[in-house]
C-alpha cells in the first residue's frame, strides 16, 4: 500500500478493532496507548462504568504489549525475572505478577500465561522490551517475540459477562475459575479466553489472531446485545480498577527504568504486594534487596481510604492530624464510587504512621473559586469493591 | 579432604597468591587448575622440542611486598636487578634505548625532556602506588578504613603541589598520542615510551580513555616500569609462588577443570559451597574464590540464573575481547638485528605513532593489521636454560590480532599473520628467516581455548577507567566479594587488573581475611 502521508510513522496505529471502536466512538474522545489510537470514552465515563457494573462491557486491550516466551528455557528465565514462582502456574493458568531491578523498585506490573510447559505469555502496560533482552541473556533455549500486533485482545467485564460468551456459544466458558485459560474453536481458527480483567468484576479477556477481530467483535455484539453490551474507555476503567485497588503505572508507582530521581519508585512492599514476592522459589533479579525491605518494612505503605464528605482528594496531602502540621503522605488515585457509595482514595503513606489518625487536605473548586477542608480518613484493609460473582465458578447466570 | 576453608578456581599468578596467603593464614586450600600446569598466561609453554617460552614473557611490577610475604626467595626467585633495556627499533640501525632512567639515540632536547617527564611520570606513580594493592571501597561506603583509603589517595594527589596536581588531572586520561606529541620530537622514542599504555588493551595512541593511566600502574613499585627477565622465565616466578603456597599447605590439583561453581539457596538467598569438576566430583567449601575473567566466573561456573539481571548486564557488556597475538620462534642461533650486539632488551617494532594507529584501526575492524607492531624478548638470552644450547627462543607481543576476526580463525589465517610478523622482524633482522627452527602464533582464540580465557584478553577485562578501580569488573564486585556470599574473585578482572603483579591476589585474600 503506498501512501502520501508525511507523517505516516508519525500517527497512531489503530487497534485490529478499529473499524468497529470509531463507529462507537460518538464523542471522538481519543487517548493512546503504546501508540495506538484508544478510546478514553465513546459516549459518557459513568455510563461506561455502570454498564461495566451491572451489565457487560468491552475494552479494547490490543494496545496492551504482549510477549510470547517460548523455548526449554523459558521457565526459569521468566521465573528468575518476576518475583512470583513461575513454577507454581498450573498449565492454562494465569497469574498477576511484578518484576523488579536489582535494588527491588518495580519496574512493571502485568500477567503471565502458561500456555505450554515452554510456552508463555507475557502482558504489561508498556514495552518491557530492554530488560527482557537482558533478562534472556545467559539461557541457552529461549526465545522472546513481540506480539502485540498480531493478537487482537478484547476485555469483556461486567455481571452479565459470562451469559454473553455462552449465548456466543463458548459452551463450558461457566466453568473456567478465576485466572483459568479455555480455548474455543472460532472460525478455522482458535478462540483463547481467560478469566481475567481490571475491574474487580466477572470478567474475560478474548485473545484471537488479528484477522479474525472484526468478526469476533460482530459476533460478541450480536450476543451480547440482550445483555446490555457497551465499549467502555479509559476514564471508565481507571474508575472501575480503583474501586477494586488496582494499581496503575503513573499513578501509584512510576516504573523504575524511568524513574530519575532516587526512590520516586516504589518496591512491591511499598505497593501492599509484599504477597506477590516468594523468597521459598528460586533465585530472582533483586531477591536480596527486597528481602532486606521486608525485615525493615518499606518506607511508604499503598493504603486504601475511605474518606469522609463527597469531594474526591484527588491530589491530596495526608497528614496526622487535622491541624496538617505534620505530612505523611500522598493520595495517587481517588473518586466518588458510585457502586459503593463512599469517597475512596488509594495513598502513599509512610509506614511508620499508619496506625495513627489521617487527614487530607482536599482542594477543590467551586464556580471557579477554590475552597479546602480537611477530612478524616479511615483505612480499608479489603478491596473497596470485591463482589461474590467475581469470584463464584459457575459466576450466577443471567 | 571432603571440605576446605576456601577453593580457589585457577592456577594463574593471581590464583596462586591468594592460595599462597589463604593457607599461610590457616585456612585448608585447595587450588584447583585445568591445565596440567600451573601458572596460566605465565606458564611455561614447550613450543617445540626443547625450547620454552610462556604468553607472558617478561615481569615488570611484580609486587616486592608479595614476594617478601610469600617468601619467594627461598624458592628460588629473586627480583630481577639487571632490568632489560627497552629498545625502540628504527630500520636504519640507529635504535633508541631507554635504560636506567636514561635515553640514548635521540636529540639533546629529547633527552632532556624525558628526564622531566620522568621525572613527573614517577612522583605520579608514587602517589598512586599504594592503591594497587589494596581494595578501592564502594562509593558511598562511610566504613572508616574506606574512608581513610579514599582520604589518602586524595591526600596523595594533593601533595603532589599545585601544578603537579593539576598536572595529573589533565593526563590521567590523555590519549598517548597528545602526551607523547607535547614531550618528545622523535618518533620512536613515543613508540618506546608509549607502548606500556597501549600493549594488552584495544587502544591505539589517539583512544581517549585510560592508556596513562595504564602507563602510570605499571610504573608503580621499585622497578619504575623496566622489564625484567627471571630466572627460568616467567614460569621460574610461577615455579616460585607454587612452592611458596604448597609449602604453606595449599593444596594444588592439576587437570581439575571445574564445570561448575555449586550454589545453594536457602532462606537468606543464595550462598556458594563449593564446585563441581568437570568429571562430576563435588567438593565443598566455606568459599569459593576464582582468578578465572568475570565472564567465565559468572556465565560458565556460576550461571545467570543466580544472579540479577542489572548485575549480569553490567558483566556482559565488559569488553574482553583480546588483540594480542604471540609469536614463539625457535632459532638456531641468537637473532641478528641491524645495530644491535647483543638482541638481550625489550625490542618495540613501530615506527612512529601512526604506525600503531594504522594497525588498530586495521584490527578494529575485524582484519589483522597489515604492518603490525610488536614487542620481542629473546628470553634464552637471559636463561639458557629455555632453548637448547647455543639456540635460542624469540618471543614476540604482536599488535593489534583481532580476536574476532572477520571470516572467523582458520589456519591459513593464524599462519597468514604469523608470516607477516615474520616478515615484519626480518626488515630489522634481515637473517631471521635462515634462523627459524619453528614458529608458532598464537591468535587471541587460541588463547583463549588453551587458557579459558574470555577473548584471548591478558588483563580479562579492558583496563579502562570505566572498568578500574571500585568499577572493576563492576561495582557490587569491585570489592572481590561479589553478590553471591561465599563467591570472590581474585583474577586480573579485579582491581587493579592485569600483568604480573600478584596485587589482585593478594588483595581478594586480604578481603576474605578481613
Amino acid at each position: 500500500m503506498t501512501t502520501t502521508d508525511p507523517y505516516a510513522g508519525e500517527r497512531l496505529k489503530r487497534t485490529a478493532f478499529y473499524a468497529r471502536a470509531k463507529e462507537l466512538n460518538i464523542r471522538d474522545a481519543w487517548a493512546a496507548w503504546n501508540g495506538y489510537k484508544f478510546a478514553e470514552y465513546y459516549y459518557d465515563a459513568e455510563y461506561e462504568y455502570f454498564c461495566v457494573r451491572n451489565t457487560c462491557a468491552t475494552y479494547d486491550i490490543c494496545p496492551m504489549q504482549k510477549y510470547e516466551i517460548k523455548g526449554r528455557d523459558a521457565e526459569a528465565m521468566l521465573n528468575r525475572m518476576v518475583t512470583r514462582d513461575v513454577k507454581k502456574i498450573g498449565l492454562n493458568r494465569v497469574a498477576y505478577c511484578v518484576w523488579c531491578t536489582d535494588e527491588g523498585r518495580m519496574i512493571d506490573d502485568g500477567t503471565i500465561f502458561k500456555l505450554a510447559d515452554d510456552r508463555f505469555m507475557l502482558t504489561c502496560g508498556s514495552p518491557c522490551t530492554a530488560w527482557l533482552e537482558m533478562s534472556v541473556f545467559g539461557f541457552d533455549d529461549v526465545t522472546v517475540t513481540d506480539v502485540t500486533d498480531d493478537i487482537a485482545a478484547l476485555s469483556l467485564q461486567g455481571p452479565t459477562s459470562c451469559a454473553t460468551l455462552k449465548k456466543m456459544g463458548l459452551q463450558g466458558i461457566d466453568t473456567a475459575k478465576p485466572f483459568d485459560i479455555l480455548y474455543f474453536p472460532f472460525q478455522g481458527d482458535t478462540l483463547m479466553v481467560s478469566r481475567t480483567g481490571f475491574t474487580g468484576d466477572l470478567g474475560y479477556e478474548l485473545w484471537i489472531k488479528k484477522d479474525l477481530a472484526i468478526e469476533m467483535w460482530d459476533e460478541l455484539y450480536a450476543a451480547g446485545d440482550d445483555y446490555g453490551i457497551q465499549p467502555f474507555g479509559e476514564a471508565a476503567t481507571n474508575m472501575a480498577r480503583l474501586e477494586a485497588a488496582f494499581i496503575m503505572p503513573a499513578m501509584e508507582f512510576n516504573e523504575a527504568l524511568r524513574t530519575v530521581n532516587f526512590e520516586h519508585d516504589q518496591t512491591p512492599f511499598e505497593l501492599s504486594l509484599g504477597w506477590l514476592v516468594d523468597f521459598k522459589k528460586p533465585h530472582f533479579s533483586g531477591r536480596s534487596a527486597l528481602l532486606k525491605e521486608k525485615q525493615r518494612g518499606p518506607k511508604y505503605t499503598l493504603t486504601k481510604l475511605d474518606i469522609e464528605g463527597n469531594r474526591p482528594a484527588a491530589g491530596s496531602y495526608i497528614y496526622s492530624s487535622k491541624l496538617c502540621t505534620k505530612e505523611i503522605g500522598y493520595v495517587t488515585s481517588a473518586m466518588w464510587s458510585p457502586s459503593v457509595k463512599a469517597n475512596i482514595a488509594l495513598a502513599m503513606i509512610k509506614t511508620d504512621y499508619l496506625e495513627g489518625n489521617l487527614w487530607a487536605e482536599i482542594y477543590y473548586e467551586k464556580e471557579l473559586r477554590q475552597y479546602s477542608r480537611v477530612a478524616r480518613c479511615t483505612r480499608k484493609t479489603k478491596p473497596f469493591w470485591a463482589p461474590a460473582r467475581a469470584r463464584a465458578t459457575p459466576p450466577p447466570d443471567h | 579432604m571432603d571440605h576446605y576453608d576456601s577453593i580457589i578456581i585457577g592456577a594463574g599468578h593471581n590464583g596462586l597468591v591468594a592460595a599462597a596467603y589463604l593457607a599461610r593464614s590457616g585456612q585448608q586450600v585447595l587450588l584447583l587448575e585445568a591445565a596440567d600446569v600451573c601458572g596460566g598466561l605465565g606458564r611455561k609453554r614447550e613450543f617445540h622440542p626443547g625450547f620454552q617460552g610462556s604468553v607472558a614473557h617478561s615481569v615488570s611490577h611484580f609486587s616486592s611486598k608479595i614476594a617478601n610475604d610469600l617468601s619467594l626467595s627461598s624458592f628460588g626467585y629473586e627480583s630481577p636487578t639487571n632490568s632489560l633495556a627497552t629498545v625502540g627499533l628504527s630500520s636504519d640501525g640507529q635504535h633508541t634505548v631507554v635504560k636506567d632512567g636514561r635515553v640514548e639515540g635521540v636529540g639533546e632536547k629529547d633527552a632532556a625532556a624525558y628526564q622531566e617527564y620522568r621525572r613527573q611520570m614517577r612522583r605520579f606513580a608514587d602517589a598512586l602506588s599504594p592503591f594497587w594493592l589494596k581494595t578501592i571501597p564502594r562509593i558511598g561506603s562511610a566504613g572508616m578504613s574506606d574512608l581513610m583509603t579514599f582520604g589518602h589517595l586524595g591526600l596523595n594527589i594533593r601533595k603532589l603541589g599545585k601544578k603537579d596536581m593539576r598536572e595529573f588531572m589533565r593526563i590521567a586520561t590523555l590519549p598517548v598520542r597528545d602526551l607523547m606529541d607535547e614531550n618528545f620530537e622523535n618518533d620512536i622514542l613515543k613508540t618506546t615510551l608509549g607502548w606500556d599504555g597501549l600493549i594488552g588493551s584495544k587502544l591505539a595512541p589517539r583512544s581517549p580513555n585510560s592508556a596513562v593511566l595504564a602507563m602510570l600502574y605499571r610504573m608503580a613499585g621499585e622497578s619504575e616500569g623496566t622489564h625484567a627477565i627471571p630466572a627460568g622465565g616467567v614460569a621460574g616466578l610461577i615455579d616460585a609462588l607454587c612452592q611458596s603456597a604448597k609449602a604453606s599447605g595449599a593444596e594444588i590439583r592439576h587437570s581439575a577443570a571445574v564445570s561448575r561453581i555449586l550454589i545453594e539457596g536457602g532462606a537468606d538467598g543464595l550462598v556458594a559451597t563449593g564446585v563441581q569438576l568437570a568429571d562430576g566430583q563435588k567438593i565443598m567449601a566455606s568459599r569459593v574464590v576464582s582468578s578465572a575473567d568475570p565472564k567465565s566466573t559468572f556465565f560458565n561456573l556460576v550461571g545467570v540464573e543466580h544472579l540479577d539481571i542489572g548485575f549480569t548486564n553490567r558483566i556482559r557488556r565488559l569488553r574482553c575481547d583480546g588483540y594480542v597475538g604471540k609469536l614463539h620462534l625457535a632459532l638456531n642461533g641468537a637473532p641478528e638485528f641491524a645495530g644491535l650486539d647483543k638482541a638481550d632488551g625489550r625490542m618495540i617494532i613501530a615506527p612512529k605513532l601512526d604506525a600503531i594507529e594504522f594497525a588498530y584501526d586495521d584490527a578494529k575492524y575485524g582484519e589483522c593489521s597489515r604492518n603490525p607492531v610488536m614487542e620481542i624478548v629473546v628470553p634464552s638470552l637471559h636463561d639458557a636454560s629455555l632453548a637448547p644450547e647455543n639456540q635460542h627462543v624469540l618471543s614476540a607481543h604482536v599488535m593489534y590480532v583481532p580476536h574476532k576476526l572477520q571470516g572467523g580463525w582458520t589456519d591459513a589465517a593464524r599462519v597468514a599473520i604469523g608470516d607477516r610478523a615474520i616478515e615484519t622482524i626480518a626488515q630489522y633482522a634481515p637473517n631471521i628467516r635462515a634462523q627459524i627452527i619453528h614458529s608458532e602464533f598464537l591468535t587471541p582464540a587460541d588463547l583463549e581455548a588453551d587458557y579459558g580465557v574470555t577473548g584471548g584478553h591478558w588483563h580479562h577485562t579492558e583496563m579502562a577507567v570505566d572498568q578500574m578501580l571500585m568499577m572493576r569488573p563492576t561495582y557490587e564486585a569491585a570489592q572481590y566479594g561479589t553478590p553471591v556470599p561465599g563467591l570472590y574473585l581474585c583474577g586480573a578482572g579485579s582491581h587493579p587488573g592485569g600483568d604480573i603483579t600478584g596485587n589482585a591476589g593478594h588483595n581478594a585474600a586480604q578481603e576474605i581475611l578481613r
